[in-house]
């Protein structure tokens, strides 16, 4: 079922953007078919949360997720690991309904990030820009280990892609 | 710079497999860099050299007699190979050789492209939900309404 999606019209599906905006944020775009309180409805629960957060192709599975959003309030993920389960957790910063989520993540310690998230509706479309914004740059340098270990299994697909980029280029 | 990347290169060697090594690649990545990389492929020579060192390595005599070209030409372009990343060359007593160094644009496609793909993975899903979100905001409207 699930056909490589680069393989589908381009047209049918939004685009997910990153870009780099300095050496300590990423920033990550992609517009929604639905209106901003239903996509900051799926940001804020944790049963509809869990269900794309960890998408099937990850491989993973999340073995809790409590979310507890609003000021100061906390989250915690926790996804089964090996040997180990992992956490992420922290703190809501700032929570405005359908517009506007800030939170911590807490456990890289000190070098963690913050994350925000905006949703700009228009026209029954929602644009959603998440930023990730660290101390520093050798923070983020960190994180980007994490995240690898992380996120380790969903990557076995693009690296054939990745060889055959390689493999084309030399070609050209 | 050049210095910079090689040095990485031998501290961390790159393979496709790895992606702790690829997402420490990440932190490094400088669009300007990238541009770099995609200006030195829009020429045809530079292309076709590059399909020539996948062949096998060469010398800039090699290459320049190859393209027809004068050694100043050919030092030029392979210049611009260098600079971007996608050819290392190395001077062995009196001839400059010349290898593909494919890496730096791997790396930074890579990087790139793997955050990318897991958050595009992670939307997909959310689109299937808004969707369900508003199939049901519909269905509880009308219920509403009669």
């Amino acid at each position: 079922m699930d056909a490589r999606r680069e393989s589908e019209p381009a047209a049918m599906k939004n685009r997910t953007t990153v870009e780099r905006k300095s050496e300590r944020e990423l920033v990550v775009t992609r517009t929604f078919n639905g209106p901003a309180h239903l996509v900051f409805e799926a940001w804020t629960k944790p049963e509809l949360f869990r269900r794309w957060w960890v998408p099937k192709s990850l491989g993973m599975s999340l073995l809790s997720c409590e979310l507890d959003v609003r000021v100061g309030g906390g989250y915690r993920l926790v996804f089964a690991g090996n040997p180990e389960p992992m956490a992420f957790f922290g703190t809501y910063k700032e929570v405005t309904p359908h517009s506007r989520l800030v939170w911590t993540n807490d456990e890289g310690g000190e070098d963690g990030s913050v994350t925000t998230v905006t949703f700009e509706e228009k026209g029954g479309k929602t644009l959603l820009v998440m930023s990730e914004l660290y101390p520093s740059k050798e923070a983020l340098d960190a994180a980007g280990t994490g995240a690898a270990d992380a996120t380790h299994e969903t990557f076995a697909q693009l690296d054939e892609l990745l060889v055959e980029l390689g493999a084309s280029v030399g070609r050209s | 710079m050049r210095r910079a990347v090689q040095d990485s290169d031998r501290s961390a060697p790159f393979h496709a497999s790895s992606p702790v090594i690829i997402l420490n690649q990440m932190v490094q990545y400088n669009p300007t860099r990238l541009d770099t990389s995609f200006a030195a492929l829009s020429d045809v020579t530079r292309r076709g050299v590059l399909e020539q060192l996948a062949r096998a390595d060469a010398s800039i005599t090699d290459l320049a007699a190859k393209f027809d070209m004068t050694l100043t030409g050919m030092k030029k372009h392979v210049g611009v190979l260098e600079q971007a990343g996608l050819v290392i060359t190395e001077k062995v007593g009196r001839v400059r050789t010349c290898r593909l160094g494919l890496r730096r644009l791997e790396e930074e496609a890579a990087w790139i492209e793997r955050y990318r793909q897991l958050w595009d993975a992670r939307f997909d899903e959310l689109d299937q939900i808004v969707e369900e979100l508003k199939r049901k905001e519909k269905a509880d409207g009308r219920k509403k309404r009669e």
